[in-house]
């Protein structure tokens, strides 16, 4: 009997374990991008203009697990494959990401210069939209722990579905930057238009489902 | 001929002793390591250039040439800026023309042997300020512009003159993208008196070697005290007109890009400050500096502006 509740308890203690390492190497997967970028520019191998490499990269890394993380619902949704344990991990990362390109552009870049700084947040879109997003994520990032979601129970959803405007204001971020119209940022903004479109085709017709009448 | 047998000393042989002994290549040691090893090959066909120093050169202490030729905006070769480095060797360079048309009385097309037989070439090491706030030290080698203006006699109704960069979707592969970011061929402009100044100079060659393609080879124009952008590469036509000629980037957002493009820290891009510029080739800790107005050529270049409100003719 003994050693049948052992089986039996087994695989599920298992379970709980390989999720728990599974997100634990995410987050250093998720890392590594960083770190590379950081240690090229640390030995001067990124170029002719490290500063704006890493500031690029660092920002299209952000947007790249936003993206990801704006995927685990539709994903779920359309396949049935459900990442939503690892959501939150890539949503902190997300906001690491942020973090550390926002610190690139205000210690290595501006060297700390808060009149410049300023000026640009005030006269600049590309960094008023990229200072929203950070802005916007700074809470999201706080409450993102068990304790926050029982806690705040059903303004915690209602909090975090400002994402979305965090992903339209990072992909505008990222198409105001660039001269012209060139691709990268042109098919960012297009996949972060499909992702919102696709929550709000979702919130439209569950209200119409609720009250039919008013159609 | 351009090969050069005669003992001189080359700006190529000056000028990486100067970055050797510079005290921020030192400091950078390790910096310095990885630039030597990562020193692109250049051209096969790159050729020594004879050419005496100008004292309209400034004694700034030249970019490395690897951030010469890796850092580009060349968008006939791609938009990222290490792809014209990687593309831009596609472009046949050889033969090459230049027509000189429009407003003048011997229009004519040269090729470039001839167009460069009558010239001195001077280096003139220029700083260049790119429109996106970073900026370089360049020993270009070069003549005034002027020198080919005069030969084919501007009439008196030429105010404006028009250049045209060479449009080869074949060798271009920016011009084969799905996605057209210019309005293709590049074409840029200045008023005849810009293009008659001594600073203006029509540019063959870098650090003492002809240009690399993706610096805009075989010939180029550089206009030290304008945004990057108007310093056309790859020149095949230039026609003296009476009107203002259109130009690429302003065509393609006139409220952002106008014809003058003056290097000016005062007028702000609107959608990013102009106030300072990033140099390049100075690692990962490289400071801002201030960006002087006309890129710090205001003593020979203001008078040319005169009584006009430079943030409305931007």
């Amino acid at each position: 009997m003994l050693q049948i509740t052992d089986v039996a308890r087994e695989p599920r203690l298992s379970k709980a374990l390989r999720f728990r390492l599974l997100r634990a190497t995410l987050y250093w997967v998720g890392f590594a991008p960083a770190v590379w970028v950081f240690y090229l520019g640390f030995t001067n191998q990124l170029g002719a203009n490290p500063v704006r490499t890493l500031e690029q990269e660092l920002g299209i890394w952000t947007l790249r697990f936003l993206i990801t993380t704006l995927m685990v619902t539709p994903l779920r949704d359309l396949t049935g494959i459900s990442l939503i344990r690892y959501r939150r991990t890539l949503g902190l990362l997300t906001f690491y990401y942020a973090l550390l390109h926002f610190t690139t552009y205000m210690l290595i870049d501006y060297r700390l210069d808060l009149q410049a700084i300023a000026a640009d947040i005030v006269k600049r879109p590309y960094i008023t939209f990229g200072m929203l997003a950070f802005a916007i994520l700074v809470p999201l990032a706080i409450t993102s722990n068990d304790r926050m979601v029982r806690r705040l129970r059903g303004a915690w959803a209602k909090l975090h579905r400002w994402v979305y405007l965090v992903a339209a204001a990072a992909a505008v971020h990222y198409l105001l930057v660039v001269k012209s119209w060139p691709m990268e940022p042109l098919v960012y903004f297009a996949i972060v238009a499909v992702l919102l479109a696709y929550r709000l085709g979702k919130h439209l017709r569950r209200r119409r489902r609720r009250r039919p009448a008013a159609a | 001929m351009l090969i050069s047998h005669a003992p001189l000393i080359r700006p190529s042989e000056i000028t990486p002793r100067d970055v050797y002994l510079n005290r921020r290549s030192l400091m950078l040691g390790a910096a310095a390591a990885g630039l030597s090893a990562a020193m692109a090959p250049r051209g096969a066909e790159a050729a020594q250039l004879e050419a005496s120093p100008s004292p309209l050169s400034t004694d700034e202490e030249p970019t490395a040439l690897e951030h010469i030729t890796n850092y580009n905006n060349y968008y006939e070769f791609g938009t990222g800026k290490e792809d014209p480095a990687k593309n831009a060797h596609t472009l046949t360079t050889k033969p090459w023309s230049v027509k000189v048309d429009g407003l003048v009385s011997r229009p004519a097309e040269f090729d470039l042997e001839d167009l460069l037989k009558p010239v001195t070439l001077e280096e003139r090491i220029y700083r260049l300020r790119c429109v996106e706030g970073w900026s370089m030290v360049i020993p270009w080698v070069g003549f005034p512009l002027s020198e080919v203006l005069n030969r084919v006699e501007p009439l008196g109704s030429a105010k404006f003159v028009a250049f045209e960069t060479v449009m080869r979707p074949d060798e271009m592969p920016g011009l084969r993208a799905f996605f057209n970011v210019l309005d293709w061929p590049y074409v840029e402009g200045l008023r005849l008196d810009e293009a008659m100044h001594p600073l203006t100079i029509l540019t063959v060659g870098l650090y003492g070697e002809t240009l690399p393609n993706q610096n805009g080879a075989p010939i180029r124009l550089v206009v030290p005290w304008k945004y990057g952008f108007k310093s056309i590469k790859s020149i095949v036509r230039i026609t003296l007109t009476e009107e203002q000629p259109p130009t690429s980037w302003s065509k393609q957002n006139p409220r952002e890009y106008g014809f003058y493009s003056n290097v000016n820290p005062e007028v702000d891009h609107p959608r990013w400050s102009q106030a300072t510029e990033l140099p390049i080739g100075q690692g990962i800790f490289a400071k801002r500096k201030p960006t002087l107005l006309f890129n710090g050529y205001a003593d020979q270049v203001a008078q040319l502006y005169a009584g006009m409100d430079l943030t409305k003719f931007y």
